[in-house]
């Protein structure tokens, strides 16, 4: 069979952290190829190279035996190369076949445009593939699987040879499923190399020919999937010693200092979790990308409050509807992305830090501008971050040292709950250890920590207890000397955990 | 990052017109006329500085001329009844409180883009006016002009009001809680209300101010005349919006400092009396009031670039 694709030695780095150490993939003509790995193990980042969104470090990459280089989407996609994503990237306020339209057909700016015909077009690829969708839609009011269907509508259309999947079933009800199947199968039989990304292993079984595991940013092997059982696929995604870099719990868990009975919230699909965090405790919640977890953090801090169950802190109800309540129950809420809200960039430290206790730190409302740099240096040391000072803008710190200040405007809360997310996400090698230590320090004193992490060490290495979450659901509870890495990804994917062990 | 750096990187720029017109023109520096091009400023001064506050929130406010011109007309028929000073004043501040809370309401609270909400409401308070008082000239009864003072007391009272005022509301919007919650609010809305600040009271309040601001200001027109138009705010906007943005602004939200509006306003309102003075003439003044803004959004725009890239 042909070969359509073939990448060796890719590499990536983003600053410090290194997406991609080395991939090798190769796709062949008329082969579904999946593409597995735990979150963060580089698979975006490698579509992105192939799709031409980034340029590799190093590395060479063959399209159809030709060597390609300085490869950008539009080229890609001359190339045959098409993406569909997880979220369908359509003009919401275009109609279906203007946006099919669109995507087909580089039309010169003067050029009229042909109505009818992009309108036959559009109705012939979506009929091709089975989707009942008037071609002049709306495409803000289809469903994403709908807009799925006209991605891959598009793709199609477009004549494209290499069409990249990326957790296309995801959204997807069982019928669509169905249909979206048959789909790749007839890409398949005309001669189409897919890949395919799914975090269901049955899917990969049913769909795909050949399997790549990444790890790390590692390729770790290329095998036929009918080689393969679930429990080996598990062990080569997560097969790795959990390196004794992490501080060790030294803390005795304390009282209970917060719990959760039945909580869940219809309108980010959190359903029914219990659970309870002990005083001196990390309890940390692991599971996929879209598992619930920042939804349920995003439930505890009051921005999304709950629909029904019940909170207590110190054995009290309390209702939390507002992230001020929250704050005001002692919760603090360190984001995902400090990036983004974590830390205003274009204040001071100092004003970052105490954005939270302008009440406690203004008597009558005014500053004491003193109490204010006092604290701020005394986090700026405590915490280690690396600063001319407090009022040095946010924008002129380390990804790490960002963090830091946006754990350390939680910290001066004085919180009985921290609940970080991702708290290492993107930062490097040296502030990740930091900021563990830090996080451990924290228990010690007796804080109740909830930390919901993707990097597997990470959990393993810091928590007391493991929680998994999957689809909005609290699947399983692990205490930390028995928690295993497969045992953990495999309630994650939703895999009887007696099988893999 | 230096502090302040952008608002004396202004202040030498005024300091060079100055010092070039103090060589080149001195009867520009006879105390009379200067003082009372002085005073006559103070107005566009205020609701400079109230649009810098909603500037920094990440929001505008082009309706703060109408806004003047409502109170100001409020204020001289009250005042034109016969009525003491003190209940016209009263009359204008209320009425700007209550354009200012309308707009505040519809921005934060219905979430409505501001551009729109205050177009509509500038679009809407002008007409008022113009079918209302038919562009009939006030006149104000004795005793309104100079608050009843002589014109040095009067023009001083104006002067040391107006830097009361930018000396409190800098000072307040770095040290007090309000006013750390616009800067924060301006520079990430999620991000603050993620640290407990509540961004839709925070901007209601900064559009309130700015309606009271735009108040003050109207009084502060009043007391220099013996009369009053209706129209006397129309293009005020454009003068303090542009202030604000010379003066260090960022249009897009959470950065620059009142004490910017200081220079910026002047140096802007003294390119008429440079050129006068210089003997040019003055058709130059817009060019050149345009060319000051482009340099003073070029810097932002570099500065920026700089930043994101260290």
């Amino acid at each position: 069979m042909e070969t359509l694709l073939q990448l060796s030695g890719i590499k990536k780095s983003f600053g410090a952290v290194r997406a991609l150490k080395g991939v090798s993939f190769e796709l062949k003509a008329g082969e579904v190829h999946a593409l597995l790995g735990e979150n963060g193990a580089g698979k975006s980042t490698l579509i992105k190279v192939i799709t031409g969104a980034h340029l590799p470090d190093a590395g060479t990459m063959h399209v159809m035996g030709e060597v390609v280089q300085a490869l950008t989407p539009s080229k890609a996609q001359e190339l045959g190369i098409a993406c569909i994503y997880q979220q369908p990237a359509l003009f919401p306020d275009l109609s279906v076949a203007e946006n099919i339209g669109l995507r087909l057909k580089k039309s010169r700016a003067h050029a009229k445009v042909d109505w009818s015909g992009q309108r036959l077009r559009a109705a012939e690829l979506l009929k091709r593939i089975g989707a009942e969708i008037s071609p002049d839609a709306e495409v803000a009011s289809l469903s994403m699987p709908e807009q799925q269907l006209v991605e891959i509508a598009c793709a199609l259309g477009s004549g494209a040879r290499i069409v990249i999947m990326d957790e296309p079933t995801a959204s997807l009800t069982q019928k669509e499923q169905h249909l979206l199947f048959a789909v790749v199968r007839d890409l398949r039989a005309a001669g189409v190399g897919v890949v395919y990304i799914s975090h269901r292993l049955e899917e990969i079984f049913a769909l795909a020919d050949r399997v790549t595991v990444l790890r790390d940013g590692e390729s770790v092997g290329t095998n036929a999937v009918d080689q393969l059982n679930e429990s080996q696929m598990i062990q080569l995604m997560v097969g790795r010693e959990v390196s004794s870099i992490y501080p060790p719990a030294e803390s005795k868990a304390g009282d209970v200092v917060f719990e959760m009975q039945h909580v869940s919230c219809a309108e980010s699909g959190v359903n029914d979790i219990s659970l309870t965090v002990r005083a001196g405790e990390i309890l940390g919640m692991a599971g996929l990308v879209g598992a619930g977890r920042t939804e349920l953090a995003r439930i505890l801090f009051g921005i999304t409050p709950a629909s029904s169950g019940k909170i207590l802190l110190d054995n009290k109800a309390v209702s939390i509807s507002s992230p001020a309540e929250a704050i005001a129950h002692g919760i603090a809420y360190v984001p995902e992305d400090r990036r983004k809200h974590g830390v205003i960039l274009d204040l001071p430290i100092a004003h970052n830090i105490t954005m939270a206790i302008h009440r406690k730190i203004f008597p009558r409302r005014f500053l004491r501008k003193a109490a204010e740099q006092n604290l701020a240096l005394q986090m700026i040391r405590d915490l280690g971050i690396k600063a001319y000072g407090p009022d040095a803008p946010g924008s002129s710190l380390s990804g790490g040292n960002q963090q830091k200040v946006s754990v350390a405007r939680w910290l001066a809360t004085k919180p009985r709950l921290l609940i970080l997310d991702e708290p290492t996400q993107g930062v490097d090698v040296g502030a990740k250890s930091e900021i563990h230590k830090i996080i451990r320090g924290l228990a010690k004193e007796g804080l109740a920590v909830l930390m919901i992490s993707s990097d597997l060490p990470e959990v393993l290495g810091m928590s007391d207890r493991v929680a998994v979450m999957r689809g909005g659901k609290l699947v399983s509870i692990v205490e930390g000397e028995n928690a295993e890495a497969a045992s953990i990804m495999a309630a994650a994917l939703g895999h009887n955990s007696k099988e893999v062990a | 990052m230096k502090k302040y750096s952008r608002e004396w990187i202004v202040a030498g720029a005024l300091g060079l017109l100055m010092l070039s017109l103090a060589l080149a023109a001195p009867h520009f520096f006879q105390l009379q006329p200067l003082l009372s091009r002085v005073t006559s400023q103070m107005p566009a001064m205020i609701v400079a500085l109230g649009i810098a506050m909603v500037i920094i929130s990440r929001q505008i406010d082009i309706s703060l001329g109408a806004q003047f011109s409502m109170c100001a007309v409020i204020a001289g028929l009250v005042a034109a009844q016969g009525l003491p000073l003190g209940v016209a004043i009263a009359a204008a501040l209320g009425a700007g409180a209550l354009m200012g809370a309308l707009n505040g309401l519809l921005v934060a609270y219905l979430g409505l883009p501001s551009i729109v909400v205050t177009l509509a409401t500038m679009v809407t308070w002008q007409e008022a006016l113009r079918l209302w008082q038919q562009g009939r000239l006030l006149n104000l009864p004795e005793g309104i002009q100079w608050f009843g003072m002589s014109q040095a007391q009067g023009q001083a009272t104006v002067i040391g009001i107006t830097f009361i005022l930018l000396i409190a509301l800098a000072w307040g919007m770095k040290n007090i809680g309000a006013g750390r919650a616009i800067y924060a609010v301006g520079s990430d809305a999620e991000a603050a209300r993620l640290a407990g600040i509540n961004p839709k009271r925070t901007t209601f309040g900064v559009f309130v101010s700015m309606g009271v601001l735009a108040a003050v200001a109207a009084v502060m027109n009043l007391v220099q005349s013996p009369q009053i138009q209706p129209s006397c705010g129309d293009g005020l906007e454009l003068k303090a919006i542009a202030a604000a943005v010379v003066g260090g602004i960022a249009i897009r939200g959470g950065r620059g400092t009142l004490w910017g509006v200081l220079p910026g306003l002047f140096l802007l309102a003294n390119v008429n009396p440079a050129l006068t003075h210089f003997h040019q003439p003055p058709y130059w003044e817009k060019a050149i009031q345009g060319l000051v803004i482009i340099l003073a959004v070029v810097a932002d725009g570099w500065n920026q670039k700089k930043q994101s890239k260290g």
